[in-house]
């Protein structure tokens, strides 16, 4: 488990990136909690495909969500070496399965640059902008959308 | 201020609560002749407080009618009037009046006028008891904001203020004035805030030093106000006029005219305070040096004393839920660790083995004392129950007591609160359908008054309550007629009598014609079953013709944690409640059978049960069983009454599990009513068997058996 | 310094009901709830003055007075009575306890503290 928020310092926005396959995405790092390492989860019945199960954090019941198929990306096959980073939305504790966590990014609001038009509905749902550091393509989503609210029931139907 | 007064007004209501039961408790024991030399005060100074706390928030018609309860319960304390059984009969019923009332002010519904005729009992009673020696003094003096008049018992005729301008006190202390802590000073001061005043002091009284005894009083004043109207100079005096000579009046009649001499102007006051002697002797006021006492604390830190009852704090239920949320991390934290130990093969060091199990008891031991907090003894509940068997004694015109035992059984403060609807239907129930009227009683050689019992125990873990009647028992024929009638069984079905009575909890059953007033309200035993099962509870009957019937329920203690039985199902671990289960068995081939396409039923003792296999129903296993598997089929019924067998993979375990919520992260989901963590550390999630039976198409009414598999283990 | 008020009453209404309107003329207060607690409170604070009911379980107004009264310590300390009762013989047997003096429930806050004022030197 890795304690991000002690190391974040200077002004600006920090965000944090991670890898899905070859891809390379950041969220922003004050929704991040902390990051653990994978470990089995418990399934939910007749939940969405990107819902991989329920894990116990700590006492309390933390979802899991492949972020790689919430994507579009082909879903991912967890091992020991995946990640899940536990952010909190709003009264919302969710778990993101990750390949792996990169590093933190200090970006101004200038240095982010409007998503590419492209036709794909989930990149219009999610992608918040992409950004350029030395040669990488880092997309920004933002998470808003990323599990229906339970009140109103949709994943459970 | 609003929000304080409205905060206010809130602790008033409950503390009413507090008094209503206290003051029915008092009234049942004074009736049934086992009050304690000090009850009749009690049940006094329930009322008495209500009365008080009524008047500060203006609500006149309780107030009125405390008053009259109150009158009467004074002359019942003082002996003047016998407790015989019609008064205390009114009394009864004026406390339930009173309830009515206090909740009508408490909710600001519409108060019926009823109130008013109990009311003219009690003056009746209050009169007829033959001793109020004087009048009582007019409402408004008494429940307003009476104005604090004091009469000046001078022996005089009270001088006229013919002058209103100019006024001469004159103010002369005894020695009594200083033993009830009263000081002239203050009194001085505020007369001549009142308006422009003179005050002279009167040495004349006043002993050489040698013989100036501290605890008398040899100082007087003369005081000479202008412009200031004498019941504001009376007011000032309010709570002296016994303890001096007091002349008010025009400056012409007052006292002895002659002009005041030495003078002093207020102001000069406190120096001759200090440096005269004669000062008004205060016997032994120690502000200053308090010998015998430590530092005061804090105001407001004082407030409990060592052998005040037993003192309590408000929590706020989210912290103590916190609390709880904890301590079953903790237990939870236990069982891994112990899991933990086992797998490294330390298990069997001994210290380690001593060391686990301590921290074993320990981590059981801080559940159960946080589990306690939020018990409540079910007592406030019996006592509502009170209340309910006299309206329905007087309803059905039977004559019935209500027996309670073990009222200081604690439970769940959830489950109390949940328990009266029930509580208050199977008590009905006893009355309407048990107990016999006073003529059949007596006819059958019992005493014409039926006895209602109310019971709470703890019991391996749970609580049990039985409501139990002396009445003439389930009358059986008439329950299998009506059932056979509503097409609740097969005319031909051989039946045991247990399995009789329990046709009485059916979805639909009710052995009144019509919807009795008393016991039915449109509500069946079926929903009383229900609500039991809510709460995690199971619902029993017994009976005895012509001896009675018994409705017993055992409940969980508390809420956050639940009996289950942990099974596998397609490698998922699952948790099944065990209030649920009704039996589990291994099916023989063949057993299981189609039925029409896609549904599956269960032989079972010659009757037919449908399946739901939780793997497929759950999506686990969509290619269904491996064949030549044998599944294991759990029993269960739902709390609609409906059977159903479950078929699982294997049974793990049986034990308690902390009740985790899904919803705050996820959400619900259907056919699983929450999570637990196991002692591995793994999330299992807690089936809804309603649910999944109502959803896997399974009929909800146990109507298509051949033969209604009895509910009870 | 501010003054201190024990108010000595078993309802906790009207306790808060009292401290709102002593704290709000600018009183200190503190509490008890029947006379054996208001007289375990006076071993641990001195107040300036007592407020107290009649009616209360174990020890009621009467002989709370009565005991405070028996002690040469507190014989400076006023003690109002507070009670929804106004009749000639209950204030008689308070006067003859030695309470300083009577207000009728409900009170008027402004009379309360008018009352205050009268007895505080």
């Amino acid at each position: 488990m890795t304690d991000l928020t002690s190391s974040a310092t200077g002004t600006g926005r920090e965000l944090v990136a991670f890898r899905i396959g070859q891809q390379e995405f950041a969220i922003d790092i004050t929704l991040v909690r902390e990051i653990r390492g994978w470990t089995a989860e418990t399934s939910i019945p007749r939940a969405p495909d990107f819902v991989r199960g329920v894990v116990n954090l700590r006492g309390a019941v933390l979802p899991i969500l492949d972020l790689a198929a919430r994507l579009g990306l082909p879903p991912a096959e967890p091992s020991a070496r995946h990640v899940i980073m536990v952010v909190q939305m709003g009264q919302q504790t969710l778990g993101l399965l990750v390949d792996e966590v990169a590093d933190i990014q200090l970006a101004n609001d200038g240095l982010i640059q409007p998503t590419p038009e492209v036709g794909s509905e989930l990149v219009r749902q999610f992608v918040r902008g992409v950004l350029a550091v030395d040669g990488r393509m880092i997309v920004l989503i933002a998470l808003d959308d990323i599990l229906p609210s339970p009140s109103h029931g949709v994943i459970a139907a | 201020m609003m929000d304080s007064m409205e905060a206010i007004r809130v602790t008033f209501f409950q503390e009413c609560e507090e008094q209503l039961a206290e003051l029915e408790a008092g009234l049942v024991a004074i009736e049934g002749g086992t009050a304690e030399p000090d009850t009749v005060n009690a049940v006094f100074r329930s009322v008495h407080s209500i009365k008080g706390g009524a008047g500060a928030f203006q609500l006149a018609d309780l107030v009125s009618f405390a008053h009259g309860f109150e009158t009467v319960l004074d002359e019942i304390r003082s002996g003047r009037l016998e407790p015989r059984a019609d008064i205390m009969g009114t009394m009864l019923h004026a406390a339930d009046v009173l309830s009515d009332l206090v909740r009508e002010a408490r909710d600001g519904t519409a108060l019926g006028i009823g109130w008013r005729e109990v009311l003219a009992d009690l003056d009746a009673i209050a009169r007829h008891g033959s001793v109020p020696a004087e009048p009582p003094p007019p409402e408004a003096d008494e429940f307003g904001f009476a104005p604090i008049t004091i009469r000046i018992p001078t022996g005089e005729p009270e001088p006229m203020a013919s002058d209103p301008d100019r006024l001469m006190v004159e103010f002369r202390p005894h020695p009594t004035l200083f033993a009830r802590a009263h000081d002239p000073i203050p009194v001085l001061r505020e007369l001549a805030r009142l308006g422009e005043a003179r005050i002279a002091c009167d040495l004349e009284r006043l002993p050489p030093l040698d013989l100036l005894d501290p605890e008398q009083a040899y100082l007087a004043w003369r005081i000479e106000l202008s412009g200031v109207p004498d019941t504001a100079v009376r007011d000032c005096f309010e709570f002296l006029d016994e303890d001096c000579d007091l002349v008010i009046g025009p400056r012409s009649t007052a006292g002895v005219p002659p002009e005041p001499e030495p003078e002093l102007a207020l102001g000069h006051l406190p120096a001759a305070r200090t440096a005269t002697a004669p000062e008004p002797s205060r016997p032994a006021p120690s502000k200053v040096s308090a010998p015998s006492q430590a530092a005061p604390p804090p105001p407001g830190a004082a407030t409990c004393g060592d052998n005040a009852p037993p003192p309590t704090i408000r929590v706020d239920l989210d912290r103590l839920d916190r609390l709880i949320d904890l301590v079953g991390e903790l237990v939870i934290n236990q069982a891994m660790l112990g899991q933990r130990v086992i797998e490294a093969g330390v298990a069997r060091q001994p210290a380690v083995a001593t060391g686990l199990d301590e921290l074993k008891l320990l981590t059981r031991e801080i559940q159960e004392s946080v589990m306690a907090i939020r018990a409540q003894p079910v007592r406030p509940l019996f006592q509502r129950m009170g209340r309910i068997v006299r309206e329905v004694a007087a309803a059905t015109g039977k004559v019935v007591r209500l027996r309670t035992e073990g009222e200081g059984t604690e439970v769940d403060k959830t489950v109390v609160e949940r328990l009266a609807d029930p509580l208050t239907h199977l008590i009905r129930n006893a009355i309407d359908h048990g107990i016999e009227t006073p003529e059949r009683r007596l006819a059958a050689g019992k005493p014409a008054e039926g006895t209602v019992r109310l019971v709470a125990a703890h019991r391996s873990g749970r609580v049990v309550i039985e409501v139990s009647d002396d009445g003439g028992g389930i009358d059986r024929s008439r329950v299998r007629q009506i059932a056979e009638r509503k097409g609740l069984i097969p005319a031909d079905a051989q039946l045991s009598d247990p399995e009789v009575d329990s046709l009485l909890f059916l979805p639909g059953f009710s052995t009144t014609e019509t919807v009795s007033d008393i016991s039915g309200r449109g509500v069946g035993m079926d929903v009383v079953k229900r609500s039991i099962q809510a709460l995690g509870g199971r619902l029993a009957v017994a009976s005895r013709p012509g001896q009675g019937s018994s409705f017993g329920m055992s409940l969980p203690l508390t809420l956050a944690v639940l009996d289950g039985m942990v099974v596998s199902v397609a490698d998922q671990t699952l948790v099944v409640p065990l209030t649920a289960i009704m039996e589990t068995l291994r099916p023989a081939p063949g057993d299981v059978r189609a039925l029409g396409p896609a549904a599956r039923v269960l032989a079972i003792r010659g009757g037919f049960v449908p399946v739901v296999d939780l793997g497929e129903e759950l999506g686990f296993s969509p290619a269904g069983r491996a064949e030549g598997a044998q599944p294991v089929a759990v029993l269960v019924e739902t709390s609609e009454g409906a059977c159903a067998a479950l078929l699982i993979d294997s049974i793990q375990d049986q034990r308690q599990v902390v009740i985790k919520s899904l919803e705050a992260n996820y959400g619900t989901i259907p056919g699983i009513a929450a999570a637990t963590i196991l002692g591995n550390g793994r999330v299992a999630l807690i089936l809804d068997v309603d649910a999944l039976v109502a959803s896997s198409g399974a009929p909800a009414s146990s109507s298509v058996l051949s033969t209604p598999l009895s509910c009870s283990r | 310094m501010k003054r201190t008020v024990l108010t000595v009453d078993d309802s906790r209404a009207m306790r808060d009901m009292l401290r709102l309107c002593l704290s709000g003329a600018g009183y200190a207060v503190a509490e008890a709830v029947d006379g054996e607690d208001g007289l375990l409170a006076l071993r641990r604070l001195r107040p300036d003055v007592i407020i107290s009911d009649i009616n209360m379980p174990r020890l009621d107004g009467f002989g709370f007075i009565e005991k405070v009264r028996a002690e040469k310590d507190y014989l400076g300390i006023p003690i109002l009575v507070l009670s929804t009762e106004c009749d000639a013989a209950k204030k008689a047997r308070a006067r003859a306890a030695g309470a300083t003096g009577w207000i009728v429930k409900p009170f008027e806050p402004a009379k309360l503290v008018s009352a205050l004022a009268r007895v505080l030197a």
